[in-house]
């Protein structure tokens, strides 16, 4: 059974002026547990408010998304129930510099009584572990690099055991050398199976890790496939031409 | 810092009498009369008193309306919509702000409290103060919320955290934070415009040097006194926010 389900779904945003921005327009999708997506696309295709209309963090214009089952697009549904489970990594981390690594991954469960601060605690521990941070529990965020604030972030987004991930740029705000690190933890993310939607200019990692890719031009999805047939064996001229762009270095 | 503050301490006290040659001798006498005779200094020490009790409650009244009234207000440009709140909020902090302190004061006492007779007026003016206050602290807060990037909302509401969860747990900790050294101007600022009390009969600091006055027909010393009580305050407060700042500051790079 697909985790998500995408339907129609349609972005306006009205500027000042009152004139009108259709930044998504039908985007019809879906993606089974274990699957991993990337999304690529121009800047402005719409790929990132894609995304963030999965979790609401933008509201749809119209469409429809389910979410195990559930319309999360209607008025009934608690979306923060549905961001418990379906939890999004950002281009710009957003840790919380206020509190300590370990908090910040300990907050979002204490604070929903999902866990106590003892079992949030030792999960933590495990996570940082896991992104080889152990060290750095009792840290600062500002005390960290790019790289291992992302990390971190990753972590904290496991703290709440999502069934989805949503990785919006992860790596674009990053110092080249530092891109690795982060990228061998999704690695080792997708491999133990996560869910994965993935926003992302790093052709190279999507071709290794997704299942399928989707190309996203003016607000839908203009290609899509397997790695190996979006990147190899492009079929639309716009695909052909953002490759050619993106690869040539 | 200090020499400016030496000096003019240096300025008052001639102005007082204490550097004419003629009037040195005459200084103790003076002193004796305005501040130990009959204990009189405990006109001073009670009226201390009274303007830190004001001081104190009005603070707490100014932080409790300026965050309620500040959260109203980003909460509407959040998306919680509740527009009878903001409108209010707005009229509260617009007519508050655009009022002498003094003249609400007056209003307070004499017409809304005016059948209250047996109402302690120092309660009166903790009301009027702290009310007062919270206009000013309602904008600082506010500043301080906005100042926050939005990315900290989306990210605490990413994990599932509620609109007002990550107000509390995440936004409001930082924007506190950030507001500290306006925050503590404003209750420096309080303890100064407290001396208005007196206008509604209350024995403060202010009008504890007036008092004084009266009953020795000294025009300076009582004065130059009130106001060295009031500096002295004032810089250790400014003193005390530094160094709270500092540790706020700690884990910041």
């Amino acid at each position: 059974m697909a985790v998500i389900e995408v339907k129609d779904l349609r972005k306006t945003f009205v500027r000042p002026d009152g004139t009108e921005l259709h930044v998504l327009n039908g985007i019809n999708t879906k993606i089974v547990k274990g699957e991993k997506i990337a999304v690529i696309g121009p800047s402005g295709s719409g790929k990132s408010t894609f995304l963030r209309c999965l979790n609401r963090m933008e509201e749809p214009t119209s469409g429809t998304i389910t979410f195990n089952g559930e319309d999360i697009t209607s008025p009934s549904c608690n979306i923060n129930l549905v961001r418990r489970k379906m939890c999004m990594v950002f281009q710009h981390f957003h840790l919380f510099p206020h509190l300590t690594v370990r908090k910040n991954l300990t907050l979002a469960p204490v604070d929903q009584k999902l866990m106590t601060q003892e079992e949030a605690d030792v999960k933590a521990h495990e996570l940082l572990a896991r992104v080889g941070l152990a060290d750095k529990i009792d840290e600062w965020p500002d005390r960290l690099s790019g790289g291992q604030k992302q990390r971190v972030a990753i972590a904290r987004a496991m703290a709440m055991s999502p069934d989805v991930l949503l990785f919006d740029e992860p790596t674009s705000a990053l110092d080249p050398e530092m891109i690795g690190e982060v990228l061998d933890v999704m690695q080792e993310l997708a491999d133990a199976g996560m869910t994965m939607y993935l926003v992302t200019h790093e052709m190279g990692f999507a071709y290794k890790i997704a299942h399928r890719v989707l190309f996203i031009d003016k607000g839908i999805i203009s290609e899509e496939g397997t790695p190996d047939e979006v990147f190899n064996h492009p079929k639309q001229p716009r695909t052909i031409e953002f490759l050619s762009k993106v690869l040539r270095r | 810092m200090l020499w400016i503050v030496g000096a003019f301490l240096v300025f008052l006290l001639w102005r007082s009498g204490f550097f004419t040659a003629e009037a040195w001798s005459d200084f103790n006498r003076r002193f004796y009369q305005n501040f130990v005779k009959d204990d009189r200094y405990m006109m001073l020490v009670d009226g201390l008193k009274s303007t830190l009790f004001m001081t104190a409650g009005a603070t707490v009244i100014g932080v409790i309306v300026g965050l309620i009234l500040s959260v109203i207000r980003v909460a509407y440009k959040g998306g919680v919509h509740i527009p009878v709140l903001n409108k209010f909020a707005e009229t509260y902090i617009t007519v508050l702000r655009g009022t002498p302190a003094m003249v609400q004061l007056l209003i307070w006492n004499f017409t809304i409290f005016a059948s209250a007779r047996d109402l302690n007026t120092q309660y009166i003016a903790i009301l009027a103060f702290g009310l007062n206050s919270g206009a000013y602290v309602a904008e600082i807060f506010r500043g301080g919320i906005e100042s926050i990037d939005a990315g900290q909302m989306e990210a605490a509401r990413s994990l599932g955290l509620t609109y007002g969860s990550s107000m509390r747990h995440v936004i409001l900790p930082q924007a506190l934070r950030n507001v500290v050294p306006m925050l503590f101007n404003e209750f420096i600022a309080l303890l100064k415009e407290t001396s208005i009390a007196g206008y509604i009969g209350i024995d403060d600091l202010t009008r504890a040097g007036q008092n004084i006055q009266a009953l020795t027909l000294e025009h300076s010393q009582p004065l130059v006194m009130v106001a060295i009580i009031y500096l002295i305050m004032v810089m250790v407060l400014s003193k005390l926010v530094k160094k709270l700042e500092q540790w706020l500051s700690r884990g910041r790079r």
